[in-house]
């Protein structure tokens, strides 16, 4: 494994505003993500899992700058010589994502796509299938006609989309939700990036092509060499896709580690919850059952003691609701823990 | 991706394919129309009409005899007492000033179609172009043109006119120019921006950004195709306001034209025939049908395109 992480993300923090009528300033603030840290190394997958709610979709966001950062820093790793072309700024090999802005930003894109949750409603109903895989390519200004059109086919043929031709100059709406999520697909790599956001790609879609589709996204990232994101808040999906899994609690990273290191030894009381709500096909895997109380909050102005406490099972009154969130820390072995019991 | 296995592609060039998807959306598109009387029946009365227009150059060049038959300069002087009832030389008789009634009703539609459609043009431009670019930019801008529509959606249509043409002496262009001006900044900016508003709100304005794509690109791209139905439902609309508010401004006198079928009106008003209907039926009833029908078949047909365009009206 490299030493060099492809994205180092530290600090992260977006807050929203709660609007509470017209004129009246707020001081109220939802944390959605709140100072979240990890990094991801070439051609690894993380899966970033949690219950609803909890900010996965809004750090997906940050990191494509859909949104933009209320603290933090995003560092993407870039060739000097592409930054150069490109009108970048380099800071020891990585550029600062938070503070990218018009042309930069743009060229940015070229090297970082999202695949979204909905295959239904992401695509614009009065394109074709061709416009909006070629969509990348046109605002980026990347080829001839011609040239576009013969990539579109390329990509349509390696997302299973075959033959292209019969599909190019369809509408979305005469695709299924699976072949529609293959279009995403090809529409997020045509212009190779190296980094993909995937968005609860899968959640939307049957049982029966999702494992296709989850099979199809990790053929494409062998062979392109790509490093995903991938936002599910299912543990079952994340272990077959990623190679490390981060545990999100309402805003906070609680637990990370190695996929199989997470599942077998899970060590924060959320993870252990969560794992015992998903059926694992290990035989030879033993766990405690863990029931949690109550449900998840929205993070308003949460407190600053752990923000777990009041659904953990096993929190210890004058510790847990007196000090502050337990600082996410490596336990060896790159199993990262924020509890102060661990 | 140096290692992607080559695919042939057929080669047919791209504007010929999308020449025959946008043929094929106006086929099916023609279907679902069809499928609604009320907008077969409109659709109809609009040919009717439109048949009216054409004929009306052709009929004076061959059987009308301009200075009999001319809308405006024509007298004919074989009848000694004008308005005459109708007649097999006059079908439908002759107004106050000797002309002919038919031939009126005729050359005004053309007028009547050219406002109309310039109107609904100008409107349909400033509303779609005004309500995505507040729908997308929001805050100032936003906030600017919204309390503009408000401000026109509030003052009475028909008396801006009023004070305006009697400002200003309007033509038919400048009539057409005013209409679709201020229905442009009213109230069609507003639906067209709350339609603006939800496709803003689509994963897929999302996707464009994160493919690079910048404000005009959205706008152009991803706005405009979804809103253009919306408009173009709002322009059969606009057609109906802009001949109505023409005839009640003829009808007063205030407009520059030398015809219409409000002018027809007028002029019977003017010669003291107006209350007087009962007998003199022909001065009044063929003008004001005529407005009545070609004003209900634009807002027929925009029923029955609005069916087409939100599907949810659709009956099953
Ligand atoms: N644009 C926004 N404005 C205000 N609040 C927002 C906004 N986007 C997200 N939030 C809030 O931030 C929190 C995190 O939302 P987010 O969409 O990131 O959750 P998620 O983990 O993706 O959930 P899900 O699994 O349901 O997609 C939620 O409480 C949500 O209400
Ligand atoms: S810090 Fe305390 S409250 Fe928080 S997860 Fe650990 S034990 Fe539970
Ligand atoms: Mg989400």
């Amino acid at each position: 494994m490299s030493f060099q992480p492809l994205v180092k993300v530290e600090g992260l923090k977006k807050y929203f505003p709660v609007s509470k009528g017209l004129f009246r300033k707020t001081h109220d603030y939802i944390h959605a993500v709140d100072d979240v840290s990890f990094s991801i190394q070439p051609r690894e997958s993380l899966g970033l899992v949690g219950e609803s709610g909890c900010g996965k979709t809004t750090t997906g966001k940050l990191l494509v700058r859909l949104l933009t950062p209320t603290a933090g820093r995003i560092f993407f790793r870039m060739e000097e010589e592409e930054a150069r072309e490109e009108g970048v700024r380099l800071e020891d090999g990585y550029v600062d994502v938070a503070t990218l802005k018009g042309r930069a930003l743009k060229n940015f894109r070229r090297h970082v796509q999202m695949i979204f949750q909905d295959p239904y409603e992401s695509m614009n109903p009065r394109l074709t299938i061709y416009d909006i895989v070629a969509e990348p390519m046109a605002v980026q200004g990347i080829g001839s006609v011609m040239e576009r059109e013969q990539r579109v086919a390329e990509m349509l043929q390696h997302v299973g989309l075959t033959p292209p031709e019969s599909f190019m100059f369809r509408y979305p709406h005469e695709l299924s939700g699976g072949q529609r999520q293959r279009v995403a697909i090809a529409r997020a790599l045509i212009i190779n990036p190296t980094f993909v956001i995937a968005d609860e790609p899968t959640s939307m879609l049957d049982v029966s092509v999702r494992t296709g589709v989850m099979q199809l996204m990790q053929d494409l990232a062998d062979r392109f060499g790509i490093s995903y994101l991938y936002i599910t808040h299912d543990l079952a999906v994340a272990r077959y896709m990623c190679d490390k899994i981060a545990v999100m609690y309402l805003g906070k990273i609680v637990e990370m580690a190695e996929t199989e290191e997470l599942l077998h030894h899970p060590l924060h009381p959320y993870t252990k919850a969560l794992l015992s709500a998903v059926p694992i096909p290990d035989p030879t895997y033993k766990r405690e059952v863990i029931e949690i109380r109550g449900s998840v909050s929205t993070p308003i102005n949460p407190p600053s003691y752990c923000r777990f406490y009041n659904r953990c099972p096993v929190a210890k009154e004058g510790l847990c609701n007196v000090q502050e969130h337990p600082p996410l820390e490596d336990k060896g072995g790159g199993h990262y823990v924020a509890c102060h019991l661990v | 991706m140096s290692d992607a296995s080559s695919v042939t592609v057929i080669h047919r060039p791209l504007w010929r394919v999308r020449l025959e998807l946008f043929w094929k959306s106006v086929r099916t598109n023609w279907a679902l129309f069809i499928e609604n009387p009320i907008g077969v029946i409109g659709l109809a009365i609009i040919l009717f009409f439109a048949l009216m227009a054409v004929l009306h150059p052709i009929l004076m060049k061959t059987v009308w005899d301009p200075t009999v038959y001319d809308p405006i300069t024509g007298y004919d002087f074989e009848i000694l007492r004008h308005p005459a009832p109708p007649s097999a030389r006059h079908l439908l008789g002759t107004d106050p000033l000797g002309r002919d009634v038919l031939s009126q009703l005729m050359y005004s539609t053309q007028t009547e179609f050219i406002l109309g459609v310039v109107a609904a043009l100008i409107t349909v431009t400033i509303g779609t172009l005004i309500g995505a670019l507040s729908a997308y930019y929001g805050g100032v801008i936003d906030t600017l043109f919204m309390r503009l529509a408000d401000l026109v959606i509030m003052l009475p249509f028909i008396s801006i006119l009023i004070v305006l043409s009697a400002l200003f002496k309007l033509n038919m262009l400048k009539l057409a120019l005013v209409i679709g001006i201020l229905s442009g900044f009213g109230g069609v900016t507003v639906i067209i921006k709350s339609q603006a508003l939800s496709i803003k709100v689509k994963p897929y304005i999302e996707a464009a950004r994160v493919a690079g794509g910048g404000d005009w690109h959205i706008i152009v791209v991803h706005f405009i195709p979804n809103l253009l139905p919306l408009s173009f439902l709002y322009m059969m609309f606009t057609v109906t306001s802009a001949i109505f508010s023409e005839a009640v401004l003829s009808f007063f006198g205030l407009i520059n034209i030398r015809m219409s079928w409000g002018i027809m009106i007028h002029t019977t008003q003017t010669a003291g025939y107006l209350l007087n209907v009962g007998q003199y039926w022909w001065l009044v009833i063929p003008a004001g049908l005529a407005i009545t029908l070609l004003c209900s078949a634009f807002y027929l047909v925009g029923r029955a395109l609005d069916e087409v365009v939100n599907p949810r009206l659709r009956r099953r």
